[in-house]
């Protein structure tokens, strides 16, 4: 096994087009607990650590779009301007994990491993984020729903990297919740993503379905029924929540059951449309 | 790097080689195992209970979830390399004050957490302090001591500043 420590995507990309089967390491917080419990091992390691121009972040207002580098950690989404811009990214980050864990897990870790559970992927998905991909044969660049094909698969190919994700920069009110079995240190149960995003309510779930689910059936019967969401009543919250539980697609494992995920799933919808009516 | 490579690591401003190991290994097994400073300690391996708190680059991680191998180029701080010549810092005075320690498992990596929050925070609120020591796991002491001691580090420092 051998480890190499590229110090630019190009260095990277060419290591994995010479070794194919490498490993990409972002920040190791999934792939170092496979590796200590020798569930996986690997074959080589490109670790991008000393890779900055992936832990970079910036605002466009132009386009009114943020690019997130691939190696920024949660730590830096949490709070400060990525908060004010991207809030529910910012609200997911901070359930991610421990503080140790928030300083070294990655976005582009949490794209790269793809789990259903994976805690900003359903922010991702409600604000159809961009995820950018390199290889030493060019870039490319995919909508998160055409990147995520499975739990754990995604559409990257062994030669290619991911650089870093565009999402658009909130424009209304966006938030975040999830469910588990306590506070810190948990992998969610059932999670979703409300954004409000050019007027427009837009719903996504994790941990509810071999990939992120997009409740595309809720937000139409939303935006058909109710011409601004001030005209909504609590029985009508109430039934966007059951219109995303319908959707979703869990199953029972050794963290939960389908039956309690569904439920979890109700009540959270139901809970961030009100307190995207409410803000 | 290959298996069979030596790499060094900088760990409290020491370079140390680290030889005949696995390139895969984590920091925290080579830290304890190859480098005899066994002051994290190795409990969950998965990055759960905090034990094996030390800084890379100033931030406070989990040092089995650290590939040690690519840490070549980084500062490594441990809990050993907190004071020098025997003497404690004031956490850990006030640890020991307030009989924060019971069984001691997770001290160091408590230690780490709480030294790592006051640098960055010198008077954080009660949920500030519970937010940064959330991913250390006790199991003895259920906590009230360990607040106890951080308040008190906080307040020594406080008035040491006057």
């Amino acid at each position: 096994m051998t480890v190499y420590l590229p110090h630019t995507i190009e260095e990277a990309t060419a290591l994995l087009e010479a070794h194919p089967h490498a490993l990409v390491l972002g920040g190791g917080t999934d792939v170092m607990v496979e590796i200590n419990f020798n569930h996986r091992k690997p074959s080589d390691v490109v670790a991008l650590r000393n890779v900055d121009e992936l832990r970079t972040w910036t605002i466009n207002n132009e386009t009114s779009s943020i690019y997130i580098g691939a190696g920024v950690p949660y730590s830096e989404m949490e709070s400060g301007e990525l908060q004010k811009v991207a809030p529910a990214l910012a609200a997911a980050a901070r359930t991610v994990g421990s503080p140790q864990i928030r300083a070294a897990g990655t976005l582009g870790g949490n794209l790269g491993t793809c789990s259903p559970a994976g805690d900003s992927l359903p922010v991702l998905s409600a604000l159809n984020a961009e995820v950018h991909l390199a290889s030493s044969h060019g870039v490319r660049s995919v909508p998160f729903a055409e990147y995520m094909v499975g739990p754990k698969r995604t559409s990257r190919t062994a030669t290619e990297m991911i650089t870093g994700v565009t999402i658009p920069k909130a424009n209304g009110w966006q938030g975040y919740s999830k469910v588990g079995v306590r506070n810190a240190m948990v992998i969610s149960v059932a999670s979703a993503c409300l954004a409000i995003q050019d007027d427009m309510v837009r719903l996504a779930l994790g941990s509810v379905g071999p990939t992120i689910i997009r409740c595309v059936e809720a937000e139409k019967w939303l935006h058909e029924n109710f011409a601004t969401l001030t005209d909504l009543q609590p029985a009508d919250c109430a039934e966007f929540g059951r219109r995303a539980a319908s959707e979703a697609r869990p199953i029972d494992d050794h963290r939960s059951t389908a039956e309690y995920r569904r439920h979890a799933i109700s009540v959270l919808a139901q809970r961030l449309l009100q307190r995207s009516i409410q803000s | 790097m290959s298996n069979n490579e030596f790499y060094s690591l900088t760990v409290n401003g020491v370079q140390h080689p680290v030889q005949d190991a696995w390139v895969g290994e984590s920091l925290l097994y080579v830290l304890r195992e190859r480098l005899g400073l066994p002051g994290a300690k190795g409990a969950c391996e998965q990055g759960e209970c905090g034990s094996c708190t030390v800084f890379v680059n100033g931030s406070a991680v989990c040092s089995c979830l650290v590939m040690a191998a690519t840490v070549v180029d980084t500062e490594i701080a441990t809990v050993e390399g907190l004071s020098s010549d025997g003497t404690l810092t004031d956490v850990q005075q006030a640890f020991i004050d307030e009989g924060a320690v019971q069984c001691g498992f997770c001290t160091p990596g408590l230690v780490m957490a709480v030294h790592h929050l006051l640098d960055q925070n010198a008077q954080p609120s009660e949920h500030e302090i519970k937010e940064a020591l959330s991913g250390n796991i006790c199991r003895c002491t259920g906590y009230g001591r360990i607040f106890e001691a951080v308040n008190t580090a906080i307040s020594r420092r406080q008035e040491n500043a006057r």
